[in-house]
């Protein structure tokens, strides 16, 4: 077993309610939950591989490819909506030539949408990495790519 | 309890120096908001600033007094003057202000929005006695914005774990009694009377028994509960104590979503300084009552926000909801007895056990007794967090705290995705449990969101609709299926696709899932769609029969136009448009191709902001197709 997953686990306690825990650890360190990641787990755990698979494709968070460089989230919260986060969303789509929830061929952006981050007042708002963009337009958007490589 | 005691006289002392201090104190509004608008550049800024000048101040974050959008906010408290509150703050004026107020100890009146006092101070009105939180009655949120939500000494220096500490002097039973007495309802949404869940927990038989914070905010366009972890965490952790000591609990978990990660670090923080101080662990403050606080972090689904799939989140299982009876509060987390309370409920307590249940019940009206946050947003003039008495009328949310709708008003939903939008007729509709249910609506967890003319009420029903749909959990065949048949209706209208039938099986597939559906998120999830066929039904007719959206939202019904009066011909548009659009030589009108135009908005940005004429390009209702 690797180090980093050995240390992962020292950090929970053997018992299957930990498991999202785990899960949020694993994907925290290695950007996403890897097949060999959730056969550790499963032997950690001893919960089956199938249960673990039902139980991180039920929840939003977790991903199963890796990561691109940055990371892009589109607020399509109810105040973002109203105020044109699905316009952004198309454009990004449109600029990066990948559907939402994909991740372009160098790598360079990962492309989500998220329920609400929680700065309605500020709308609409974009995500990336750990900036929020807020007052966003299709034009202003355009620009604050380029910052990323 | 006397080593606490002995902190706390400590705490008010220092909170005093604080209030008459002999260095300057500036406080920057730092909560997640005031990130997005650019707090903490303006913090690095300040301390440039201070570097640069040899200033000796304190720089304080705290977190969020209300007004977002007058974010970012930097208050400035020189010795022997009241704080002086800024307002959208950027680096130019930071800089203004920062000279003016700090080198010359004169106030930059043009930027400032109120002080703190109670008069007016050189020009500047009391921040109180502005329209937007003047009505406002402030008790869940009192400290927000006003003390460092990371100093459990400004927490105790406001008469913090007070209420805790009167909780522990009564028997649990009496802590009930003064709930029940002051008449506190449920703020997650449906109102329960938090008494009546306490005393059934806390009468069923078992050793162990659970006390879970629900801080899985997940309404998209509410987040009152972010703003009270991330500004006051201590009061949120207080009202757990409390809640523990009165049903019997030894475990405390908070269940908050994993978007909020400011909060999730302010939480983390503000339980170490409990446990420094003795106010978790076992025999809390020498008393019988032992209480441990955990977190838990929430992986991303809106379901776990009901009671039954949060448990099993918890569990660590798929977070699907189960039938009830049995309650959770009979059987919950591994079939304990176990309360799940409301952030805001929870934040609510201490102010109760403090102030104590007549005081509380002078808030409110018979049988809705208390406050209510709620974070105002949408086609505002004044959006933010606000919190007001229970029985206030939405036109005196709207208009007197909100300033008005920025154009003519539309709609208000309340409720979030579970919610109804109500129309104008109901403007005069007190906020109250049963007066919202009356409408057809719900009072939800407190996101109001205000529609004007420009916002399409169809396209918002499908987008609540296509929420809750995506959300659902897949568990029962009426919110599964249902649903899924209502989004492709309303998809299909909002195309220009629809039929005059389709209005009749949108009501009876909503009336279906609303008695069909197995949790909450089924039984509330047409209430979007139902209240709009109720209130709104002549939009619906117009997409249908006449292919038009008043509101210019729908994309298939609209069109972009270039006024060729109005075009100077400078070629911004011709270089933003992404599908070559639209052509034509400098300094002649350009030409739209309407069946090249995708519609992506950037013409008409470019030319309302960077290009000469300003308004050539119009978006507005396609002309009827035959």
């Amino acid at each position: 077993m690797s180090e980093k997953m050995s240390s992962i686990f020292e950090k929970f306690e053997r018992s299957p309610d930990q498991l999202i825990p785990i899960l949020q650890e694993v994907q925290r360190e290695y950007g996403y939950v890897s097949p060999e990641s959730v056969k550790k787990i499963s032997r950690y755990l001893r919960v089956t591989e199938n249960q673990i698979y039902g139980v991180s494709s039920f929840y939003a968070q977790f991903r199963f490819t890796a990561p691109g460089r940055h990371s892009i989230k589109v607020c399509l919260g109810t105040a973002c909506h109203v105020r044109g986060g699905g316009t952004l969303l198309e454009m990004l789509e449109r600029e990066l030539g990948i559907k939402c929830g994909e991740t372009t061929d160098d790598r360079r952006f990962d492309l989500d949408r998220v329920a609400c981050l929680g700065c309605c007042a500020l709308s609409p708002v974009v995500q990336i990495d750990k900036e929020i963009y807020s007052r966003m337009t299709v034009t202003k958007l355009a620009e604050l790519l380029k910052k990323y490589e | 309890m006397n080593k606490l005691k002995k902190k706390i006289k400590l705490a008010k002392k220092k909170w005093e120096e604080l209030q008459d201090n002999t260095y300057p104190v500036i406080y920057v509004g730092a909560a997640s908001c005031g990130r997005a608008a650019g707090a903490l550049e303006l913090i690095s800024d300040i301390d440039n600033f201070l570097k640069e000048h040899s200033i000796d101040a304190r720089v304080i974050q705290v977190g969020c007094i209300g007004p977002c959008y007058l974010e970012p906010l930097v208050d400035i408290k020189m010795p022997n003057q009241p704080r002086i509150s800024y307002s959208n703050v950027n680096s130019k004026v930071l800089s203004n202000i920062l000279k003016s107020h700090l080198l010359e100890g004169q106030p930059y009146v043009r930027a400032s929005i109120g002080n703190f006092s109670r008069d007016t101070f050189m020009d500047i009105p009391p921040l109180f006695q502005h329209p937007m939180l003047k009505p406002q009655v402030r008790i869940v949120l009192r400290n927000c914005g006003i003390i460092d939500p990371e100093e459990i000494d400004h927490y105790l220096a406001t008469d913090g774990y007070q209420g805790f500490m009167n909780a522990l002097k009564m028997s649990p039973d009496d802590v009930i009694g003064v709930v029940r007495q002051a008449g506190l309802r449920g703020r997650g949404g449906a109102g329960f009377p938090t008494f009546k869940k306490w005393t059934v927990c806390r009468n069923s038989p078992g050793e162990q028994k659970y006390l879970i914070c629900n801080a899985d905010e997940g309404d998209p366009g509410a987040f009152m509960n972010r703003s009270l972890i991330e500004s006051d965490p201590h009061a949120v952790l207080e009202g757990m104590l409390i809640a523990g000591y009165a049903i019997g609990a030894s475990k405390g978990i908070v269940y908050i979503r994993a978007e909020y990660p400011l909060a999730i670090e302010r939480l983390k923080k503000a339980i170490a300084q409990m446990r420094e101080n003795g106010l978790l662990g076992n025999n809390i403050l020498g008393s019988k009552f032992s209480f441990d606080i955990k977190i838990k972090e929430g992986a991303g689904a809106f379901v776990c926000g009901e009671e039954t799939a949060l448990i099993a989140s918890i569990e660590g299982k798929r977070g699907m909801p189960r039938s009830r009876p049995p309650f959770p509060a009979i059987s919950g987390l591994f079939g304990c007895p176990t309360i799940i309370n409301n952030v805001e409920t929870l934040g609510t307590l201490p102010n109760i056990l403090r102030n104590g249940a007549e005081w509380y019940n002078r808030f409110g009206k018979e049988g809705n007794r208390g406050t209510k946050t709620f974070s105002l947003v949408g086609k505002i003039r004044r959006s933010g967090l606000i919190e007001v008495q229970l029985g206030t009328t939405l036109r005196e949310i709207i208009f007197d705290i909100g300033g008005g709708v920025q154009k003519n008003f539309k709609a208000i939903q309340t409720g979030g995705p579970s919610g109804g939008c109500l129309s104008e007729e109901f403007l005069d509709l007190p906020v109250d449990y049963e007066s919202l249910a009356s409408a057809g609506s719900i009072m939800g967890s407190g996101g109001l969101i205000i529609m004007d003319e420009d916002t399409c009420v169809v396209d918002v029903a499908k987008y609540f609709l296509d929420f809750t749909q995506k959300e659902s959990c897949g568990k029962c065949i009426p919110c599964r299926v249902g649903t899924k048949h209502m989004v492709e209706i309303l998809d299909r209208i909002t195309h220009g696709e629809g039929n005059p039938e389709d209005l009749l099986t949108l009501r009876n597939l909503g009336d279906t899932i609303k008695k069909g559906a197995l949790c909450g998120l089924g039984q509330t999830a047409p209430n979007p769609v139902l209240t709009t066929l109720r209130y709104f039904r002549n939009e619906y007719l117009e997409h249908i029969k006449d292919r038009r959206c008043r509101a210019v939202v729908c994309k298939d019904l609209i069109e972009y136009r270039v006024i060729k009066e109005k075009c100077t011909g400078c070629q911004s548009c011709v270089r933003v448009c992404p599908t070559g659009a639209i052509s034509g030589p400098r300094s002649e009108p350009h030409n739209l191709d309407p069946t090249k135009c995708i519609k992506c908005r950037s013409c008409y940005e470019i030319c309302r902001f960077e290009a000469i004429a300003g308004d050539a390009i119009v978006i507005r209702t396609a002309e009827k197709r035959s």
